[in-house]
């Protein structure tokens, strides 16, 4: 006799407890701690805080450990949190241009004031696996070398599409004043515009974002992008206290930024001009700047007078709808949730369809 | 774990979703945007309808939560802990002594009083996305009450099928303005949608809307004169209580693929076979 | 700052706002019903059940607009304290508005919200010497059959529902009584 399922709390209880067993893994390993993680797995960090909207590599490693590696998983935990944290008020814009860059390229000059700086990068490592890390202890490169960070470059590091801009080389991105939206505290309206696009860029998923861009380099909207400059590094954060009235730093964090020189716009009655494109990131997050700098040029069709060309990496309502992993994994894996009650509407409307069919067609032979 | 507001959610963001609650209410069937918050459960999972419910008990309220019909499921059970957790409330799982009750994809069998709150998990709010995936276009045939696409789509199934092919979620009117989704409950649900005497609440957290439907609201499946709506189910006795008259869901019982038929509401059926109906007193 | 200006919030804020706000939910779902609401006890002259009801809707994403009396330093000390609510610049930006109904009016002043975003309204709440379930007759989503409430203007109110889906939504407020009739009712002479 069919007995209506009952248990689900003792079946929720007992999968958390062997989640609990898995996570730890085998015990006569020893157990990672948040600090391990948080400084030998810094891109994972970088990559949580990121997309997680929250810079704190503390919390991001603990989420980490927690989610068992799963970055996405990770970043659920993060954002979950941050939507609980008070707001105590807004930083001052952050100058970009006072960057203690430790990385910092060009591809378009070959050198400018303030240098290239290759800094901590995969670029030119030859990718073989590396046993000497599988053994035991300290590798050698960090045993041997450790390396110096090389005294500071100049308080500021001019932006390469500054020397573009003084000989109105590329367009003119205009100062404003106006408070930027916040799309965690404000649904999303569509159209909408490009500081909203960026912030939803800055925490959109890193891999849909690499596919999308990737897209415009195979054609799909192609902007001819170059990497104008790509710099990563510390800047300070300030907050003015209205109530003491000055500004006072917080801390500080790195960034990642990326300006693209794009393919040039031009009129019979206007010279021609480059275009740009721009992502910015939390942490040293290259792959995904270069992506949100792409992909943000794409978006920029209409204010800039190209055609719809009907590519994905255009469409601003299919990009933000679709670009957060929180919302799209949230979704995909919703479908492992019961669905008898709708499947069994389907299945009787399928089996009436398959009667009626079954019936006209033996009237048919009948006849 | 213990410092968290009251319901979870921060009063600032009860207010911002208690101001949307009320402009739905105002508008009925209208998709009223909202700051959806991230929840600490996924987007998929009843978000939209957790919100709701956190903006909406107080510490006297009796919580019911079902999915797909039963208070035991996993995720119902996931949710009614977290409330019990975060706010403390009481919890039921018998219809009538609910004052709120969260569902997903289920209307209960028991009518609903004037006393109870009916909050539906929403997967996908707008009736027409299915038809045109733009945000920007749905809206506009929702200003301009253009409804024609939908007629088309059901009209096609008829043409293709002889019938209506969707038999869940199935799109309603309500009073004669807006086509709202009722999320996905089985169309067999449709008819308690109207003239209930409970406020009907539905909230789409990844979607960012929530909706309403004041009690006694007129809510209409869209049909055709020639095919009138049909809210069918399973034609078939519940093995457990008996009930001719309730949704079913089929189970298969051994390997030769044998079906037998109950009664999706648990409370339902269990509250029958209390009261002594089983199947042989029904036959 | 006057020493009341602190007082008369919320005992327990979380817990009183959800009491309040499901009385305000039941009433505006319920148009004409009267229900009781209380936990604020706000300066003259708002009632208690507007100041109540302020103090659960308002913060400082709703400008609300003071209207005749109400736009007094006792009313807008209280309110800045404890909603933070901003004063509307303009009755054009106003999403609540209180006040007596002669100095809330023109209605015409206060955003109906869009043809695409009807949600984009103002809520008015008006403040009455009493409230009775006499008078004006209700039909529409929320009453089963039809009700009754001793709303100030009939014609006014008429004119509102024929915007829907645009339109204001009113509160009525009497002492601890509150009663709601949004713009889906239809008002007509009993």
């Amino acid at each position: 006799m069919y007995v209506a399922v009952k248990g689900g709390e003792r079946a929720i209880d007992a999968a958390h407890d062997w989640l609990a067993e898995q996570r730890r893994g085998d015990t006569t390993v020893p157990e990672l701690d948040v600090a391990q993680i948080r400084e030998q797995m810094t891109l994972a960090v970088n990559r949580v805080m990121a997309e997680g909207s929250l810079y704190d590599p503390d919390l991001a490693a603990l989420a980490i450990k927690q989610a068992r590696g799963d970055l996405i998983e990770a970043i659920f935990l993060i954002r979950a949190y941050r939507t609980t944290l008070p707001r105590f008020g807004t930083s001052r814009p952050l100058d970009t241009g006072a960057m203690d860059c430790m990385r910092r390229i060009s591809a378009t000059f070959k050198d400018a004031p303030g240098g290239q700086v290759l800094g901590p990068t995969f670029d030119y490592t030859h990718r073989l696996l590396d046993f000497k890390l599988a053994a035991d202890g300290e590798d050698g490169a960090s045993a041997s070398a450790a390396v110096e960070p090389p005294e500071t470059a100049p308080a500021r590091v001019p932006h390469i599409t500054g020397f573009l801009g003084r000989d109105g080389l590329i367009e003119q991105e205009p100062a404003s004043d106006e408070a930027p939206p916040d799309l965690t505290r404000t649904p999303l309206e569509l159209p909408t515009t490009r500081a909203l696009r960026l912030q939803a860029l800055a925490r959109g998923d890193e891999g849909f974002l690499l596919g999308l861009a990737y897209s415009t380099q195979r054609g799909y909207a192609r902007n001819h992008a170059f990497v104008g400059e790509l710099r990563i590094g510390t800047v300070p954060v300030e907050m003015e206290i209205p109530e003491l009235g000055f500004t006072v730093e917080l801390g500080e964090i790195t960034l990642t930024e990326c300006e693209t020189v794009n393919q040039f716009t031009g009129s019979k009655t206007e010279p021609a001009q480059f275009t740009r494109g721009y992502g910015l990131s939390f942490g040293q997050t290259e792959r995904k700047a270069i992506a949100v700098a792409l992909v943000d040029r794409a978006l920029r069709w209409r204010e800039l007078g190209e055609d719809d060309q009907g590519a994905p990496a255009q469409d601003e309502e299919f990009v933000l709808s679709h670009a957060d992993n929180i919302q799209a994994t949230g979704f995909l894996e919703h479908i492992k949730l019961p669905h008898y009650v709708d499947f069994q509407s389907e299945l009787e409307l399928v089996r009436k369809l398959r009667r009626q069919a079954t019936q006209a067609t033996e009237t048919e032979a009948a006849q | 774990m213990t410092d968290y507001n009251f319901a979870y959610l921060d009063e600032q963001t009860k207010r911002m979703i208690r101001r949307a609650i009320l402009k739905g209410l105002a508008i009925p069937g209208y998709q009223v945007p909202f700051a959806s918050r991230e929840m600490p459960m996924p987007y998929g999972w009843g978000t939209g309808g957790v919100q709701l419910s956190a903006a909406t008990l107080t510490p006297d309220d009796r919580l019911k939560v079902i999915d797909q019909g039963a208070d035991d499921t996993t995720n119902a059970v996931s949710i009614r802990k977290f409330f019990e957790k975060t706010a403390r409330v009481a919890t039921t799982e018998h219809t009538p002594d609910a004052s709120v009750i969260q569902t997903r994809h289920r209307i209960p069998e028991a009518p609903l009083s004037e006393d109870q709150i009916l909050i539906y998990q929403v997967p996908i709010p707008e009736p027409l996305r299915f038809l045109e995936p733009s945000e920007v276009e749905t809206r506009k045939m929702h200003e301009l009450s253009e409804y024609g696409l939908m007629h088309v789509k059901l009209y096609e199934d008829i043409a293709r099928h002889g019938h209506i092919a969707t038999s869940y979620a199935y799109p309603v009117q309500v009073e004669g303005r807006y086509v709202m989704d009722p999320s996905p409950i089985p169309k067999f649900d449709n008819p308690k949608l109207s003239d209930c005497a409970a406020i009907q609440l539905f909230g789409a957290g990844r979607e960012q809307r929530i909706y309403a439907l004041p009690p006694h609201t007129k809510v209409v499946s869209l049909d055709f004169e020639d095919h009138p709506f049909d809210p069918s189910k399973a034609d078939a006795p519940c093995a457990l209580c008996g009930d001719t008259s309730s949704y079913l869901d089929e189970v298969i019982t051994d390997d030769a693929g044998t079906r037998m038929y109950v009664c999706s509401d648990t409370d339902h059926c269990q509250t029958r076979r209390e009261a002594g109906h089983s199947k042989e007193t029904a036959a | 700052m006057q020493e009341t200006t602190l007082e008369g919030g919320f005992a327990d804020a979380p817990r009183d706002a959800a009491h309040a706000f499901r009385a305000c939910m039941n009433a505006m779902a319920r148009p004409g019903r009267i229900e009781t609401l209380r936990g604020a006890t706000p300066p003259a002259p708002l009632s208690q059940a507007a100041g109540t009801l302020l103090l659960t809707l308002c913060d400082a994403d709703t400008p609300v607009h003071l209207a005749g009396a109400h736009d007094c330093d006792a009313v807008r000390q209280w309110l800045a304290f404890h909603t933070g609510a901003p004063l509307a610049h303009a009755r054009t930006d106003a999403t609540f508005a209180i006040g007596v109904w002669d100095a809330l009016l023109p209605l015409s002043d206060y955003p109906i919200g869009t043809a695409r975003y009807p949600d984009r309204s103002a809520t008015l709440v008006v403040e009455m010497d009493s409230l009775t379930a006499t008078g004006a007759r209700l039909t529409g989503p929320g009453i089963a059959d039809s009700a009754a409430l001793s709303l100030p203007d009939i014609a006014a109110l008429r004119a509102n529902h024929a915007l829907f889906p645009q339109g204001l939504d009113f509160y009525f407020a009497a002492g601890e009584h509150l009663a709601a009739l949004p713009r889906s009712t239809n008002v007509e002479d009993a």
